[in-house]
């Protein structure tokens, strides 16, 4: 398969780009942080994303979605992160929808993923615990609730990072079963024993802290039916999602740094010339493109893997992700540089993508994360 | 200066569009393609003998051609002349000059059947890397048809007269010197980093016909390294021996049947070659038959009890390593599919070029790590004659020949990114 784009995809890019551009700028961003938004995004924008098909994109077409794959999904995410959009989408559209489709029986996906297409309902995954990501020995756990058969669960633990947790109308989540696996379980928020704390990050999007104590749940809470057992492939599968996704808009944001940055060094002059005439600088930035482009190859590789098969994708999507964070980590380092005193400013945009690069760096596994995972499945 | 793989295993030669990564398993665009590549295979059963379908095990194994050429076996001379019979050293070149006739998905197919059946390249050849697309665009029909068909057939061995002592970066100033004398010039100079100039028969060159003029007092002219006036002398590397050589012409007659291309006009020839060259030169950084570093890593210096490389910071400075070269080679093969589909830009050749030579550095910067003790040997039959030390120093030369890093950059600066001068 080529690594280049279809032209049906070139043109989905191209759509995005002038509708995110359009209706979603780093203003728009703005604004929701300097308003203190209760609901931290555009519930009309979100709309607006169900009319285009974005909020459907992984969904098949029999469930209301469009039925498209891990390529476009992320020819999406790169035009999000362009204009650093705060949405569900990535969290609601790619991952919970994913794990649902992995893991859900066909009740479970029957009841969720239609309005989860529409973007009437929110759903996010509740997994990380620790400072760092680690998706495995989860402290959460999730034990039988009485003795008979068709009893549900108690969940008890703790989640952090949960992106849209207090706007999510389902939570996902994974929690040890006592055999040891790891199950995933359906939790709607206003089930008692649930809190959620909204968490106000350094780059203005939604996340949450979610505690869970006593929470019970029926038993069809659990993913994959009562007797489904570990489903620590599924979830492995819709991380993977996450971290193509986030790496996409770790690109996209890393570009417009870039195209900024470039232009900026043409337009600002000092000592009677473009800085851009300066050779050092000139090679900075032409490090830079090789960087970009020698992840852009990566990416496209890990998206198309995961069309090829989710399951088997770990290792091109572990590369992509671990170079995007690190190539995004020094463009908006130079695109801040760069840009001298102005980069500095709040009023200036480049440090909204600069706060938002570090949070993408951190979801489901930074650069070191996924260089160890590479190295382990190498036999070191 | 013209460069050679550091390596054994030579990469396939070809443009950059006929590069893949590993063989495609993808079903073939036509039922006619298909079915070529079926013939393809089948021929080379029967065609390619055993030896030549077994790896390269040292630098005695590359055939390389020419006058004087000393075949190490009569397989590597069946080979060559197998292949040569039927154009395939060439592959895409026109049949009227040797080549092949095929077309590039033709060509692809022909590799991958090559990489898959392990068959060696028949010829290494400057004159098929370098000389020989600069003398299909530039050459007039009498010059194509004196100088291919010997290319193709590996009689003719071409070294490459490019950088001077004081012409390196700024090629374009160099100084050796033809006289316009009617019917031939007598040239007048030195050259520096002549790969194999003193095991080669023929020499292209790059040539001042106008010292008034910088870029277009260029001209690139032929001639034979047995002409009166010739000599080299080999330079030796902090590697140990090399292929370069300088190489020095004292009043030396060129026939000016031997000029390509019109006088002053060398420039844009050269330029043309040297695109080549640079592509030839980024392949390096993609080392997919080598086994992978990290297992190597595991060999040599063993796991703990954990069953992780037992060294946690050269653990993670491999795994940085491994990242990247995945990425990069990646790269390569979206540089190749978007040549394919005409929406490569032509600068991108510089990238990859300014990345692979860094990575192959910190490629071997980190097999001299893997290797410690071991590695520092340099002489003896268990180090191979200090073959890793040698790989080592050699690769630094990786970011400097083909146009350096810097050169690289300052291509990408002003062609790709368009920042001002």
């Amino acid at each position: 398969m080529p690594l280049i784009l279809s032209d049906e995809q070139t043109m989905l890019r191209d759509s995005a780009r002038s509708f995110l551009m359009d209706q979603s700028p780093v203003s728009a961003l703005r604004q929701l942080r300097d308003s203190a938004d209760a609901t931290g995004f555009s519930r009309s924008l979100w709309q607006k994303f169900a009319e285009m098909g974005f909020t459907g994109m992984l969904v098949p077409e029999p469930l209301g979605g469009l039925g498209l794959g891990h390529v476009e999904a992320g020819v999406v995410m790169a035009q999000i992160g362009h204009q650093l959009c705060a949405s569900p989408l990535l969290a609601s559209s790619l991952v919970a929808v994913t794990a649902l489709r992995q893991a859900g029986t066909p009740a479970q996906q029957q009841q969720w993923l239609p309005r989860l297409a529409s973007g009437q309902a929110i759903a996010t995954l509740a997994v990380d615990e620790l400072a760092k990501h680690r998706p495995s020995g989860f402290a959460t756990s999730a034990r039988v609730d009485g003795d008979g058969a068709g009893d549900g669960w108690v969940i008890d633990g703790a989640k952090t990072l949960v992106l849209d947790g207090h706007v999510a109308d389902l939570l996902i989540v994974a929690a040890t079963l006592t055999d040891g696996g790891a199950g995933l379980f359906l939790v709607e928020p206003r089930t008692a024993g649930v809190q959620i704390e909204r968490t106000v990050m350094v780059d203005a999007h939604n996340a949450a802290r979610v505690t869970l104590q006593g929470v019970r749940v029926g038993a069809d809470a659990l993913l994959g039916g009562p007797d489904a057992g570990t489903s620590t492939a599924a979830l492995s599968a819709a991380l993977d999602v996450g971290r193509a996704g986030a790496a996409a808009e770790l690109l996209g944001l890393a570009d417009e740094v870039f195209d900024r940055t470039v232009q900026y060094l043409k337009d600002r002059r000092q000592f009677g010339k473009a800085i851009g005439e300066f050779q050092a600088l000139q090679h900075r930035a032409a490090h830079l493109y090789t960087e970009l482009e020698i992840t852009r190859a990566a990416l496209l590789k890990a998206q198309q893997a995961l069309d090829a098969d989710i399951r088997r994708a770990g290792a091109a999507v572990a590369v992509a992700k671990a170079r995007a964070g690190r190539t995004a980590t020094l463009a908006v380092q130079e695109a801040v540089q760069m840009h001298g005193g102005m980069g500095m400013t709040d009023a200036f945009e480049i440090g909204f993508f600069m706060k938002r690069a570090r949070v993408l760096q951190e979801l489901w596994g930074d650069t070191n994360f996924h260089l160890d995972a590479l190295a382990r499945r190498r036999g070191y | 200066m013209a460069t050679i793989p550091v390596q054994n295993t030579a990469p396939h030669r070809g443009e950059i569009a006929a590069k893949t990564g590993a063989a495609s398993a993808a079903p073939d665009a036509t039922p006619e393609l298909a079915a070529f590549r079926e013939q393809t295979r089948a021929w080379l059963v029967d065609h390619c003998p055993a030896e030549m379908r077994r790896p390269m095990t040292s630098e005695d194994d590359a055939c390389w051609g020419g006058r004087n050429f000393k075949f190490s076996s009569s397989a590597q001379q069946q080979w060559l002349q197998t292949m040569a019979a039927r154009g395939w050293t060439v592959p895409t070149w026109p049949t009227a000059y040797g080549g092949g006739g095929l077309s590039g998905e033709q060509a692809k197919i022909l590799a991958q059947e090559m990489r898959t059946l392990q068959c060696r390249s028949p010829l290494q050849s400057f004159g098929i890397w370098m000389l020989g697309p600069a003398l299909l665009k530039f050459g007039s029909e009498a010059q194509k048809l004196e100088h291919l068909p010997k290319i193709a057939r590996g009689e003719i061995r071409w070294c490459q007269g490019y950088s001077e002592p004081n012409a390196g970066s700024d090629l374009a100033s160099l100084a050796t010197q033809a006289e316009d004398c009617g019917d031939h010039f007598i040239v007048n100079g030195q050259k520096i980093w002549t790969s194999y100039a003193d095991l080669a028969d023929w020499i292209f060159c790059l040539v001042r016909t106008d010292s008034a003029k910088k870029h277009t007092g260029i001209s690139f002219v032929l001639f034979d390294m047995a002409s009166r006036g010739v000599s080299t002398r080999p330079i030796l590397l902090i590697s140990g021996k090399s292929p370069f050589c300088e190489t020095f012409f004292d009043n030396v007659r060129v026939d000016k049947a031997n000029l390509i291309g019109q006088p002053g006009a060398g420039w844009d020839v050269a330029k043309h070659l040297l695109a080549h060259e640079r592509e030839m030169i980024g392949s390096i950084g993609d080392r997919s038959a080598a086994r992978p570093l990290g297992q190597q890593a595991a060999a040599a210096i063993g796991l703990d009890a954990s069953g992780r490389l037992a060294d946690a910071m050269l653990r993670a400075q491999i795994a940085e390593f491994e990242a990247d070269e995945a990425a990069f080679r990646l790269a390569m093969e979206r540089a190749g599919d978007l040549g394919r589909a005409a929406q490569g830009h032509p600068a991108m050749s510089s990238m990859l070029k300014y990345y692979g030579a860094e990575l192959n550095k910190r490629r071997w910067e980190l097999m001299m790590a893997v290797g410690g003790a071991n590695a520092l040997e340099w002489q003896s039959e268990r180090s191979r004659d200090g073959a890793t030390a040698r790989t080592w120093l050699r690769t630094k030369a990786n970011s400097i020949e083909g146009g350096t890093s810097e050169v690289q950059l300052n291509i990408i600066a002003k062609r790709i990114l368009e920042l001002p001068s």
